[in-house]
C-alpha cells in the first residue's frame, strides 16, 4: 500500500466555476475514494412555490439554472399544464422544441469549451465559445434574452418566431454546422486530446444501470435511453434516436455530446419544416388541483419535475430532480482508481451543474 | 401525447422489500420526493426501467422512522439526506448519513413548516 492521504478538491477550483467539494482519498497519485460535499449554493427555490402565484413561478423556475433556464421554465409549465389538463397549441409545442434544441447546442458548446480549457487547449476553448455566441445571438433575436428568456407561460409561449426568422436561423445553422464539424474533429481526432480522454474514467453499462446514471453519460456507457422518446413538447412528431457509444470513458462522453449537437441541428430542421401556423398560447382556466410528474431530456440528461396543486393559486410542492444530482454517484465511482491529475477532466465529463443540483 | 405512469400506495414496512424486488427486476431509482402534509409526510419513490416509470407512495406520520433503501439502491443516500435535511423526515440506516449537513443551511429542516 502506498502513502495514503486526503486531497481536498474544490469548492473553488479552476476547472469548475461552480462549488462542489470532494475529499479525495489518494494512495500516492491514485484515487481510492471520493467523498462528496455539496450545499454551498442551496437557495430553497422549490420552497418559494408556496408563496408565489403558480403563473409567476415560471420566472423562478427559469432561474434554477442559467444554462438550462428555458428547459426548467418549459418543464415546470408542462407539469402544471398536465395537472390542469391543458393541451397547448401545436405551434407552441414546436416553438418549445426549437428553443430546447438550441439550448442543447449552446450547452454542449459551452461544455466543449470548458473541457478544452481543462486540458489546456486555450484556442480550442475560444473557438467553442465563439460558436456558442451565435446561438446566444439567436436567442436574443427570438426571445429578447441571452440567458433567461421568459418565453414560457402556463398554456403555451409568449413569443412567436415568424417564417423569415426561422429560415434565417436554418441558414445560420447550415454555416455553423460546417465550422462545428471542423472544430469537433479536433476533440475526436487530435492525438494529445485523445491521450487525455481515452480510457479515463470508464463507467461500464452495468455500473451505469446500477448507479442510475442519466443523459450523455448514460448513453456513453452503451445505454440507449433518451427521454425525448417520451414525446413531450413536439417530440412526438420528431424523429429522434439516442446517440450511443460503448466505451464509457471520457472520450465516449465527448463523442456523444458532439453527435448530439448535430442531432439538435437535425431536430430543429425537422421542426421548422413541420411547424404549423396558428395560436401560440391558450388561456389556462382555473387553478391547479392534483399532481403530475414530467420527465424531459435536458442537455445533461433526464430531469424530473413534480408539481402538486391544492386548488389555490399557490402550489403545495414543486420538485426538480436534475441530471447532475443523479450523476453524482457515478462521478464518485469513476474517480476510484483514477490518477489525481485526471480528476478535473473526470468531474467535467459529467457536465456538472451545481446551481441546478442544489436549487 | 403524455407519458403514462403509476403511483402505488405502500406501507413503510414494505419499502425495503419492494426496493429489493425492483432492484432484482433491473429497475433504477429515479428520484425520491417528500411533500409536507398536515399529518406528516407524503414520500414518493420513483423507479424506471427503460421507458417505464413507476412510483410508490408512502403516507406517514411525522414521528414514523423510515428505513433507508440506500443498502439496496446505493444512490438513494443523496435523496434521503435531502429529505432529512430539508423536511426533517426520520430516515434510519442511510449508508452515507450527512446528519443534517448535506446542504449548508442556517435553519434546520426549513421545509418542515
Amino acid at each position: 500500500m502506498g502513502n495514503r492521504s486526503i486531497v481536498p478538491f474544490g469548492p473553488q477550483h479552476p476547472v469548475l466555476p461552480e462549488p462542489i467539494h470532494l475529499d479525495l482519498v489518494v494512495e500516492d497519485e491514485k484515487v481510492v475514494e471520493a467523498i462528496p460535499s455539496i450545499g454551498f449554493i442551496h437557495r430553497g427555490l422549490e420552497h418559494i412555490v408556496k408563496k408565489k402565484d403558480f403563473n409567476d413561478y415560471v420566472y423562478v423556475a427559469e432561474r434554477v439554472c442559467g444554462i438550462c433556464s428555458f428547459m426548467h421554465g418549459m418543464s415546470y409549465c408542462e407539469a402544471v399544464e398536465r395537472v390542469m389538463d391543458v393541451d397547448i397549441p401545436e405551434r407552441a409545442k414546436y416553438l418549445r422544441t426549437i428553443w430546447c434544441e438550441m439550448s442543447r447546442i449552446h450547452s454542449h458548446m459551452l461544455w466543449l469549451g470548458l473541457l478544452a480549457d481543462a486540458f489546456g487547449f486555450e484556442s480550442l476553448f475560444y473557438q467553442c465559445w465563439r460558436m456558442r455566441e451565435k446561438i446566444l445571438d439567436m436567442f436574443e433575436m427570438s426571445t429578447g434574452g441571452r440567458v433567461i428568456f421568459s418565453v414560457n407561460k402556463v398554456g403555451g409561449v409568449l413569443r412567436d418566431m415568424d417564417h423569415e426568422m426561422l429560415s434565417n436561423f436554418i441558414k445560420q445553422f447550415d454555416d455553423m454546422e460546417k465550422d462545428i464539424i471542423e472544430l469537433t474533429n479536433v476533440f475526436l481526432e487530435d492525438y494529445t486530446v485523445n491521450t487525455r480522454l481515452r480510457d479515463v474514467g470508464i463507467l461500464t453499462k452495468e455500473q451505469g444501470l446500477e448507479l442510475g446514471v442519466v443523459g450523455p453519460m448514460m448513453r456513453a456507457s452503451g445505454i440507449a435511453f433518451d427521454t425525448r422518446k417520451l414525446k413531450y413538447a413536439a417530440y412526438e412528431w420528431i424523429d429522434v434516436e439516442p446517440v450511443v457509444a460503448t466505451e464509457g470513458d471520457c472520450y465516449a462522453r465527448t463523442y456523444v455530446r458532439i453527435k448530439e449537437i448535430f442531432q439538435a441541428f437535425d431536430i430543429i430542421r425537422q421542426a421548422v419544416k413541420q411547424i404549423p401556423d396558428g395560436e401560440i398560447a391558450i388561456k389556462a382556466k382555473g387553478m391547479p388541483n392534483g399532481e403530475a410528474f414530467v420527465r424531459v431530456e435536458q442537455p445533461r440528461g433526464e430531469a424530473i419535475y413534480y408539481v402538486k396543486g391544492n386548488g389555490t393559486k399557490f402550489l403545495d410542492r414543486f420538485r426538480v430532480r436534475t441530471p447532475t444530482f443523479a450523476n453524482i454517484p457515478s462521478l464518485l465511482e469513476t474517480t476510484k482508481g483514477a490518477q489525481l491529475a485526471d480528476v478535473p477532466i473526470l468531474i467535467l465529463t459529467i457536465d456538472p451543474c451545481i446551481s441546478c443540483t442544489e436549487r | 401525447m403524455r407519458e403514462e405512469y403509476k403511483i402505488i400506495e405502500l406501507q413503510p414496512e414494505r419499502l425495503v422489500d419492494t426496493a429489493m424486488r425492483l432492484k432484482r427486476d433491473l429497475y433504477r431509482l429515479v428520484q425520491i420526493c417528500a411533500v409536507r402534509i398536515e399529518s406528516g409526510y407524503e414520500l414518493t419513490y420513483s423507479f424506471a426501467k427503460e421507458y417505464e416509470f413507476l412510483n410508490y407512495r408512502l403516507v406517514i406520520n411525522e414521528d414514523v422512522v423510515v428505513t433507508s433503501i440506500s443498502g439496496v439502491f446505493e444512490t438513494a443516500f443523496l435523496y434521503e439526506n435531502e429529505m432529512k435535511d430539508l423536511f426533517g423526515v426520520n430516515i434510519d440506516l442511510i449508508n452515507l448519513d450527512y446528519k443534517g449537513n448535506l446542504y449548508r443551511i442556517e435553519k434546520p429542516t426549513p421545509y418542515k413548516e
